[in-house]
């Protein structure tokens, strides 16, 4: 298998965009990625998305955005791994440039939630779980989240008010991201005091509906040029756990999330300890603390004890969510997981500003789609 | 409306009836083709009691279309040691504890309209008291 | 009237719901300061998650714990009937969803019956007799009502919701034989409902004398002549309970005294159960019957018609009660807040 490189990285600000449908929004984030690369085309196009089709009406998104962005005759088919459609995406087109049969992908993560009222939204991710035992008994997404973050503070003792370091740290390094959703920072009382939407998840615990597309163009060696300011895929990983949160071995473990991790760092050559920062999968604040235990960064139960004293905040041992993360950059579900390998390449390359991780050489990047059931884990080097 | 696929779920749905491993004795729901320990393919039916306890448990205040809330959804963990997720009823969310004993009842899991299908399904209530059991 | 066997209930099983609204709250919207109290303080509610389905399942269920040993009454079961007014679906039976619910589909008698308040023991008189021709070795007779009322009528204060399940089985399994049982029916529109009517109409005044008091009176009558015993030789007695006054009367009337009377009327607490009234009156005897009661039983249904049995309790009464018993879910109570709340839950608030 070839080494594969990250040469092009773009994205369109993460917002309610009601004048940009998915051609626009996938277009322009396709487009950006081509600039940064210096190029005009590509051998393939990789569309992570998980909503077009129960939102939008649209499915064949490879195909939409190929002739949108001005690809055709590309290969090009979409991606769909609920919320980590776009990590996947990424993946995908690495997997593609790697095997060798193309030299030059690009994997696009898009979104478009805000064409569809509230309820109907909540259907739509509702798809990313259990259908036949999940979704048809009436659980929402967030209700699942709010079922493991209960069961953490019933097993943990932790309150509510321990998982804020977590949303605070995303919006205070949203605020000097242009690109994010949200540019007000919040304090841990504004988090305390967030009305109760599925309790104990609170507004503040949960990633907003947004719209959103982000794109990376990946290469081969062969096709590296001088001029780009290229970041290494040191390995790529995905696993997958039961579709339905009743079927867990352990409620607690993520362990789809684990295992990619695990063979990613074992592939790479890094451990955790070797990260300069994560961008996790932080939709909710309960999927933060479980994601950083299962990838290493705190034993079972303790995330958030190393939350409080301030290890997963800028100049932290391990910064999360370093331009906003899902939190407050946002979630544009089918497209946080391309937003990661965005962020993280601009950290990588030194270009990620205010936010910008004292150098950063490695970095992890995992998005997780329903709950868990689905992880694909990233690790880059400068 | 979805009329086939309720109808393939009426045993799971209305008699809890999940699947026994004929090899590994292991006991799953919902019901698989495979068994989800040893991978083994025979697996005959099996109905769970329908008591256990509540493992974990959430209110759902922005109900999904289709549904109307608030109501309590939870974890149970039945006896035979297999967690199902279901609604809860009969039961205020106050009222509700990890660790509270409950029992299987069958109700109206969604009307799809006035004029539409109507999905009966298993939910969770507190165990009733029994008062003149012999 | 006799089947050519003996036969009796073997199992039975009751259902409340939890839900209760206050008739004074009822009264605060429609009425005049100073109007004559309710009937009842309060009736039963359905939940949003619970109709006739729902409840049916549930005390069939007990039923069938109650008449032993489970799964062999799986295969027995022949036959099965809801009796109710409430259908969830005005086309589509009720009592399918209930076999399999139960798992005693495929080969059973299956549908729902429709007779207004007697539409359960209408289910009860054809359990006896596919049981007792020996067509089947058991069947399941239901009766169970979340019925509509109009908002302010004075039906509305008295509407409530419940029921009960009877199995049939041969008398050599029976808590309680069937000595005999009669029906009398006319023609008689005291209380209907047209098909795409929300709310049911009814004669006022009408549905007393002509209606409940001839037709309960001359099946009673009829079946005491039959069965050749006097009001006195019963321990117990179960009438249909549209308001308890009504009760009283017709008791009086047949030499019933308050005693016997008391354990099965059970409205006072949760209002008119509709088909599953005298059912759930029946439920509540047999919770506290001893071995060798004699229990008079008379539903009544608009339209109109009353069912009349007699039954002998057998000594396995007393191994026979495993599960809630009808005292155990009116005991279970949650009351609503307000008549808003009640109304929500009902369905009766437009929405479009």
């Amino acid at each position: 298998m070839r080494d594969v490189f990250v040469i092009g990285a773009g994205q369109t600000p993460v917002g309610e965009h009601w004048h940009l449908g998915l051609r626009e929004l996938g277009a322009a984030a396709i487009r950006a990625a081509l600039d940064d690369a210096g190029i005009e085309t590509v051998d393939a196009l990789f569309a992570g998305n998980m909503l077009g089709g129960a939102i939008n009406g649209q499915e064949n998104l490879g195909a939409l955005l190929a002739d949108a962005a001005g690809l055709l005759p590309a290969e090009a088919w979409k991606v769909e791994a609920a919320c980590a459609s776009g990590g996947a995406a990424v993946r995908a087109a690495a997997l593609a440039v790697a095997a060798g049969v193309h030299d030059v992908a690009v994997a696009v993560g898009i979104e478009k939630m805000t064409d569809a009222v509230a309820e109907q939204v909540t259907v739509g991710l509702a798809t990313a779980s259990d259908g036949d035992y999940e979704a048809s008994h009436g659980m929402s997404f967030v209700a699942l989240s709010a079922l493991l973050m209960r069961r953490y503070m019933h097993e943990t003792g932790a309150c509510r008010e321990d998982f804020a370091p977590f949303a605070v740290n995303a919006h205070r390094n949203a605020a000097s991201n242009a690109n994010a959703m949200f540019r007000e920072p919040i304090s841990g009382e504004d988090f305390a005091r967030s009305p109760q939407v599925a309790a104990p998840i609170g507004v503040l615990d949960a990633a907003p509906v947004c719209d959103g597309a982000a794109a990376v163009v990946v290469c081969s060696r062969e096709a590296l040029r001088p001029a780009h300011r290229a970041v290494r895929i040191a390995a790529a990983a995905a696993a997958t756990d039961t579709i339905g949160l009743a079927g867990r071995a352990d409620l607690l473990t993520l362990g789809a999330a684990r295992r990619s991790a695990e063979k990613a760092f074992a592939a790479s050559g890094f451990a955790p300890q070797d990260c300069d920062l994560f961008e996790a999968h932080d939709a909710f604040t309960i999927i933060t603390a479980l994601s950083l235990e299962a990838c290493g960064f705190a034993p079972r139960g303790e995330a958030l004890k190393r939350a409080a004293h301030g290890c997963f905040a800028r100049g932290g041992c391990i910064p999360l969510s370093t331009c906003g993360g899902l939190k407050a950059r946002g979630h544009p579900v089918g497209a946080s997981g391309a937003y990661q390998v965005v962020e993280a390449t601009a950290q990588l390359r030194g270009e990620a500003g205010a936010n910008q991780v004292a150098g950063a050489r490695v970095a992890l990047t995992q998005s997780i789609g329903g709950h868990g059931s689905i992880a694909v884990t990233h690790v880059l080097e400068a | 409306m979805d009329l086939p696929r309720y109808h393939r779920l009426t045993a799971p749905y209305y008699r809890l009836e999940g699947r026994r491993c004929k090899r590994c004795g292991e006991l799953q729901f919902p019901p698989r083709e495979a068994c989800g320990a040893c991978r083994g393919r025979e697996t005959e039916p099996y109905r769970f009691c329908g008591r256990g306890a509540v493992y974990s448990f959430a209110e759902v205040a922005q109900a999904p279309r289709g549904f109307s809330g608030p109501y309590l959804v939870a974890l149970v963990e039945l006896e035979e040691g297999v967690r199902v997720t279901a609604q809860l009823t009969d039961v205020d969310a106050d009222e509700v504890e990890i660790g509270m004993p409950v029992e299987m009842v069958t109700r109206r899991l969604q009307e799809k309209g006035p004029q539409g299908y109507l999905v009966y399904g298993y939910k969770f209530r507190p165990v009733m008291s029994r008062s003149r059991a012999s | 009237m006799r089947a050519s066997r003996a036969v009796g209930i073997a199992g039975y099983g009751a259902y409340v719901p939890r839900l209760r609204v206050r008739t004074a709250d009822i009264s605060a919207t429609w009425r005049v300061r100073g109007a004559a109290a309710p009937a009842v303080a309060e009736k039963s509610v359905p939940a949003a998650d619970e109709d006739v389905v729902t409840m049916a399942i549930e005390a069939a269920r007990t039923a069938l714990e109650r008449a032993g040993t489970g799964l062999a009454w799986i295969d027995a079961i022949g036959a099965i009937w809801v009796g109710t007014e409430s259908k969830p679906y005005a086309v589509k039976p009720s009592a399918t969803i209930v076999a399999e619910a139960l798992g005693i589909t495929p080969h059973v008698v299956a549908a729902d019956m429709e007779f207004a308040c007697k539409a359960g023991s209408e289910a009860m008189q054809a359990a006896v007799a596919f049981v007792g021709s020996s067509m089947v070795e058991a069947a399941l007779a239901i009766g169970m009502d979340t019925a509509q009322s109009k908002p302010g009528d004075a039906l509305e204060y008295t509407a409530g919701c419940g029921g009960a399940a009877y199995l049939f089985a041969g008398a050599d399994e029976a808590l309680a034989v069937v000595e005999a049982s009669i029906s009398h029916v006319t023609d008689t529109p005291d209380f209907f409902r047209r098909e795409a009517a929300h709310y049911p109409e009814h004669g006022g005044r009408f549905t007393g004398e002509p209606s409940y008091f001839r037709h309960t009176l001359a099946a009673s009558r009829k079946l005491l002549a039959e069965v050749g015993s006097e009001a006195k030789d019963y321990a117990h007695a179960v009438f249909h309970q549209p308001v308890p006054k009504f009760v009283e009367k017709a008791a009086a009337e047949l030499g019933f005294t308050p005693r016997q009377i008391r354990t099965g009327l059970v409205a006072p607490r949760m209002g008119n159960a509709y088909a599953g009234s005298s059912l759930l009156g029946l439920a509540a005897v047999l919770d506290v019957a001893r071995p060798g009661d004699r229990v008079f039983f008379c539903s009544y249904g608009s339209g109109a018609g009353s069912d009349a049995f007699s039954f002998r309790v057998t000594e396995r009464i007393a191994e026979r009660r495993r599960g809630p018993s009808v005292l155990d879910y009116l005991e279970r109570r949650r009351l609503v807040d307000g008549y808003g709340q009640y109304l929500r839950l009902r369905g009766k608030i437009r929405r479009s």
